[in-house]
């Protein structure tokens, strides 16, 4: 049967706030906008950022973009563009704004104006007070901003194409992109996108660990995608660990419980974050606590019949605190890790949270696919949000800035896009090897027979990677990581289907995850491996300080002989004085 | 929206509907669906499939939030999906 075909102007990855809002500029400039998404679009995981959305607007403290600027900055531990971040935070008041007169309910102050609540991290002065910068819209922002921009895409007559898989891109000998090949996940059909401009908004990773937050659609397709047609991914060794995720389950269990005196022990019931961090203790930062509770792990003194986890202990605040200012751990406690606190401690582990790494992109969203900081941009292939790297947030990411890293860069790809268009207004010829390549990504999973199950390689796989390339990061552990993850990528053309249906085949939709995850996840273990130094959230005990003569400078990491090489940080804003390097104290 | 009888028995469309934006609801969901849902009774899997309908935060508040829904037929099954052994 032929391939069936569809053609559009731009072709949209991921419907989660970054899909969604660069659909939606298109979509009112009268382009003709593919969405395509593996899950209905309002089931994006952007629906679980329940925290908010930083803008300095100033309605509750005074505050000043420059002030945000300075922030991020030091947040990023110094690796982060700063022309990209003075203009994410100039751009979040207008994108702010526009989401408002979208319909975002914002929650307001009794004048009217959006409310802004205080977080870590966030100053007034450049460091000076506590300064008041996220908008949120109760306690489900995530939801309020994917569903407004869902209904306004439906409006602005954005096509969607809802439970589709994209399988690869699809590029000519020039190195254009042309759209992309998806599968329809009810049917088992494939489909040909033919798109002038390409936006890959596919999210985040988290699921290459065991343990995670992210929830089970995080796979890194797009950032998989990029690697196999060829192109690099930038600083995928800086990913954020919350120390307290459910063991073996990953949910988060909110910092505000240690906050009300709840305490980590081990399995000699010792309170051991009086070891690591004598004054804070249990209230350290994220990453001492995180690196603190897989030490007592790896040295035995772990709990659980692997030994392989720690537990918060909180059930000396009494069952009327818990009940009062901890409702949700306790019901999430009881489901997902079978105790109540109130009687029994809490299993925990750190759960990856999110990747500061990814698609390397200018502020325009355009993808570079070169260490040549000067280079030029791919012609017609973007990427935004959490899958890209603008690159923002450097080591680390603030509270508050990932919804609004996809939002701006999710809004400006879009203009972007409009003016790509308005240029480049013809289809190009489409390139048959291309599309027999990614064709046959899907046809080789049609081979039956016996071989190791997607589950059994995917469990061995995310272990791996959560024991040599997770939180703790030391060169022999790491080394033998690496093999180990190269190996089990070998080892993936023994994989076989266990289910050959056409209708709503999870176990074959499954299998490409996996692949698309083993070759983030080698990315991932390769760039850490290399990287020889302490900075945001890479840690590595054996190169403890941050080393900004020898490692200022972003990795990019290519499939092919898992290549690195580095560039410069663009360490010059747009308008502004460049904030150099201090050692981060808060 | 209108649910077929052929809705309550494709049992890999549901498993796929299970996938959502947030962690604890694919791990809850996707256990309950393998655990309970064939044993259910035709009113509670229309139910079921009814639910699968409704935003995240939702699904969230009443199977982790602490805030079960007021419907006494919703109740009723999300209190089935909670006793899910996901441990």
């Amino acid at each position: 049967m032929a391939l069936e075909k569809q053609r559009f102007d731009t072709l949209i990855l991921g419907a989660g706030g970054a899909g969604l809002n660069a659909a939606l500029q298109l979509a009112n400039a009268n382009l003709k906008v593919a969405v395509v998404s593996k899950v209905f679009p309002t089931r994006s995981h952007t629906v679980a950022a329940q925290g908010g959305v930083n803008a300095a607007l100033a309605n509750v403290l005074p505050d000043n973009w420059h002030w945000h600027m300075f922030d991020t900055v030091k947040g990023s531990d110094y690796l982060g563009d700063q022309d990209a971040i003075e203009y994410m935070c100039r751009e979040a008041i207008p994108t702010v704004y526009e989401l408002e007169h979208n319909g975002v309910p914002f929650s307001r102050l009794p004048n009217g104006k959006i409310y802004q609540r205080a977080f870590g991290g966030q100053s007034q002065n450049f460091g000076g007070e506590q300064a008041a910068r996220t908008c949120a819209a109760a306690d489900r922002t995530g939801h309020a901003i994917l569903h407004t921009l869902y209904q306004q895409n439906i409006r602005a007559k954005t096509h969607f194409y809802d439970e589709y898989f994209a399988v690869d891109l699809i590029r000519d000998d020039e190195g254009y992109v042309l759209g992309a090949l998806v599968l329809n996940i009810a049917t088992g059909e494939p489909l040909l996108i033919e798109s002038k401009t390409t936006l890959l908004a596919t999210g985040g990773c988290g699921q290459v660990f065991r343990t995670t937050s992210n929830a089970h659609i995080n796979t890194g397709d797009g950032m998989a995608m990029v690697l196999r047609a060829g192109l690099p991914l930038m600083d995928m060794e800086f990913f954020q660990f919350h120390p307290t995720g459910i063991a073996g389950k990953g949910m988060l269990i909110t910092e505000g419980v240690r906050g009300e005196g709840g305490y980590l022990i081990n399995k000699n019931g010792e309170r051991f974050m009086e070891k690591y961090a004598p004054n804070a203790k249990d209230l350290a930062s994220r990453d001492v606590v995180a690196r603190s509770i897989i030490t007592e792990v790896r040295e035995g003194s772990g709990v659980g019949p692997e030994a392989d986890h720690v537990l918060l202990k909180v059930n000396h605040l009494g069952e009327d605190v818990i009940a009062k200012r901890l409702p949700g751990i306790r019901e999430s406690s009881k489901i997902f890790a079978g105790v109540d606190p109130v009687k029994e401690p809490i299993p925990v582990f750190p759960t990856a949270h999110y990747v500061m790494g990814g698609i390397p992109t200018d502020r325009f969203g355009r993808v570079m696919p070169s260490a040549d900081d000067d280079g030029d941009h791919l012609p017609g292939l973007y990427a935004a949000g959490e899958c890209a790297c603008a690159s923002v947030h450097g080591a680390n990411r603030l509270g508050g800035n990932s919804l609004l890293d996809i939002l701006v860069f999710g809004r400006l790809a879009g203009h972007n896009i409009i003016d790509y268009v308005k240029e480049n207004s013809a289809h190009r010829s489409l390139d048959e090897a291309s599309v027999e390549q990614a064709m046959s990504r899907l046809q080789k999973w049609d081979a039956k027979g016996d071989g190791i199950t997607v589950s059994q390689l995917r469990n061995e796989f995310r272990k791996t990677m959560e024991d040599h390339a997770g939180v703790f990061r030391v060169e022999e552990m790491m080394v033998e990581g690496v093999e180990k993850v190269r190996q089990i990528r070998e080892r993936l053309s023994q994989v076989r289907l266990t289910d050959h249906s056409s209708t709503f085949n999870t176990n074959r939709t499954e299998a490409l995850e996996l692949e698309n995850l083993i070759d983030v996840g080698l990315s991932i273990a390769v760039s850490a491996l290399h990287r020889k130094e302490s900075r945001g959230a890479h840690s590595r005990p054996d190169y403890p300080n941050r080393d900004d003569k020898a490692w200022m400078k972003h990795t990019l990491y290519w499939m092919e002989n898992d290549r690195l090489d580095y560039k410069g940080v663009r360490s010059q804003p747009l308008t502004v004085e460049s904030f150099p390097p201090k050692e981060r104290v808060y | 929206m209108v649910i077929q009888e052929s809705d309550l028995s494709n049992i890999e469309r549901l498993r796929w509907q299970c996938r959502r934006g947030m962690l604890e609801l694919d791990v809850l969901l996707e256990a309950f669906l393998e655990q309970h849902y064939g044993d259910l009774p035709p009113r509670l899997k229309r139910l079921f499939v009814q639910l699968l309908e409704f935003p995240d935060p939702v699904i969230h508040a009443w199977c982790v939030g602490g805030e079960p829904p007021e419907d006494e037929e919703f109740l009723q099954l999300i209190s089935t999906i909670r006793q899910t052994k996901v441990a």
